[in-house]
């Protein structure tokens, strides 16, 4: 591990001062789940970590008629909190869908939405990766790519995000704030997450410097929601597919307001705009289901050995939405 | 090299560290407390699982300088002098190991769990506390493998510790 500096502030000011003052080479410290074993591999060398998790953003409050989600809010506490299991029962379920507990009880809230790819090329230094080392090509294209993108990946890049809360977030209409050099703003999810394009070596729209210092959910979309995910064991792996959704049926049994994103497939929690658009007003049943799987999907492009992803992403969204039927 | 203070098993205790080591190398190699185990190095075995402020956490994955003024409970801190803590019986009790290299992380993974409560990923009203069957001690246990796949035994003892 490439040695480097330890620096703890008082507030997020200060936080984003050391980093503009430590360049390309300081990164923030969160709960380290991800960056502490990526910094073991040698994928990140920061030569300063600005450790921003006991900064004052570890609550949850009331935020007009939604919630506001402090950054450091550690994992396992989002997923606890009453409001959150009662209200957003599919965020809930994203985030215990996710890691392990000991992960949970450390990962923040800020470190989930910045964590980095498990490409098993990202993560190995000994290989070429467009993402870690920009221009040195992409391994998965030809290699193992089982577990890979289906939608929007590029030509430079065929990773997937990790992220189950990130999931939700997209398909909850989340908005995350951010403090920065040049000030405050909001980046409404999934904007957050960038396609790969050719630029894979950046994850999301944030510029240097840049701290998320809280999350906020609008109020919970009507009806009923979940969070189902397929993997490969029962617990503790990453999404092949995961499907965020919220369905809300009309006295008539028409479709009153659908949420749908999709885990697992992309670059970026991806947010099932196609499908929506077929649901709304539509009959809510399992053949309307299935042909809003079906415009989302049309836009998928598989690779040789992770095709499977688009039959299984078609099932998940249909089932899914089945068991939110009233 | 940067000093630190922490509360180990009930006492304090000073170091000086490089900001490379991690929480599990400053227990087993700075303080001598070499029950938390090196499994994997990466967040994945649960072996160097202990309390920090009360809750389970990959010792591993911690960074000792990002947890100066914390209060960390090991293995050897569980039990109370010759009373041994309810999972450590329990574990006793149900045969719970194998080769014993995972088992320090057990314990100290199901006595954070017995506190934690709320909902797990399989517990089918997310809004709903359920009981600890065995499904939900799977569930919650899954961040600690055993390679000697004792987990029948593992199950059966954490629910007996739940129990008690």
């Amino acid at each position: 591990m490439r040695p480097f500096t330890y620096v703890r502030t008082r507030d997020a000011v200060d936080a984003v001062e050391s980093v503009e003052a430590g360049g390309p080479d300081a990164m923030y410290l969160g709960g380290g789940t991800n960056l502490v074993d990526l910094m073991r591999l040698g994928v990140a060398t920061p030569a300063r970590l600005v450790d921003v998790s006991r900064l004052p953003y570890d609550s949850i409050a009331a935020h007009g008629d939604g919630l506001r989600i402090g950054a450091a809010v550690r994992n396992s506490d989002l997923a606890a909190h009453p409001d959150v299991r009662a209200r957003y029962p599919m965020l809930a379920r994203a985030v215990l869908a996710g890691a392990s507990g000991q992960v949970r009880n450390m990962a923040t809230v800020g470190g989930n939405l910045l964590q980095r790819t498990r490409c098993p090329y990202f993560q190995d230094v000994t290989k070429p990766c467009n993402k870690r080392d920009p221009g040195s090509g992409c391994p998965a294209v030809e290699g193992d790519h089982q577990n890979m993108a289906v939608l929007g990946r590029s030509a430079a890049c065929v990773a997937t995000h990790p992220s189950d809360m990130a999931v939700a977030l997209a398909a909850l209409g989340a908005e995350v704030r951010v403090t920065g050099p040049d000030g405050e703003r909001t980046v409404p999810m999934p904007g957050l997450h960038r396609l790969p394009g050719d630029r894979p070596d950046r994850d999301t729209v944030l510029a240097p410097g840049e701290l998320i210092t809280a999350v906020d959910l609008p109020a919970p979309p009507g009806g009923r929601s979940t969070y189902r995910k397929v993997r490969e064991r029962a617990s503790f792996a990453f999404a092949l597919v995961s499907v965020a959704a919220a369905l809300d049926v009309g006295p008539g049994g028409g479709v009153r307001d659908v949420r749908i994103a999709l885990g697992g497939v992309a670059h970026a929690p991806w947010r099932a705009g196609a499908a929506e658009e077929v649901l709304q007003g539509a009959p809510a049943d399992a053949d309307a289901f299935a042909r809003a799987a079906d415009a989302e999907l049309a836009a998928a492009r598989p690779l040789p050995r992770n095709a499977y992803k688009v039959p299984l992403a078609r099932h998940l969204i249909v089932h899914t939405l089945q068991e939110l039927l009233p | 090299m940067v000093k630190i203070e922490l509360r180990v098993n009930g006492a304090s205790r000073r170091a000086d560290v490089d900001t490379r080591v991690s929480l599990l190398d400053l227990l087993r190699e700075h303080l001598g407390l070499t029950g938390a185990k090196k499994g994997c190095d990466h967040g994945q075995c649960g072996a160097c699982t202990v309390l920090i402020d009360g809750r389970r956490a990959n010792a591993c994955l911690a960074l000792a300088v990002a947890h100066d003024g914390t209060d960390v409970t090991t293995v050897e801190g569980l039990a109370d002098g010759d009373d041994l803590h309810p999972v450590q019986e329990a574990f006793l009790a149900h045969d719970a190991f194998q080769c014993g290299y995972c088992t320090p992380g057990q314990l100290c993974s199901a006595a954070g769990m017995l506190g934690e409560g709320g909902a797990s990923a399989v517990t089918e009203d997310v809004a709903a506390d359920p009981g600890l069957t065995a499904d939900e001690i799977r569930e919650r246990m899954s961040g600690n493998l055993c390679r000697c796949g004792a987990y029948v035994n593992i199950v059966a003892a954490v629910g007996e510790a739940a129990r008690a």
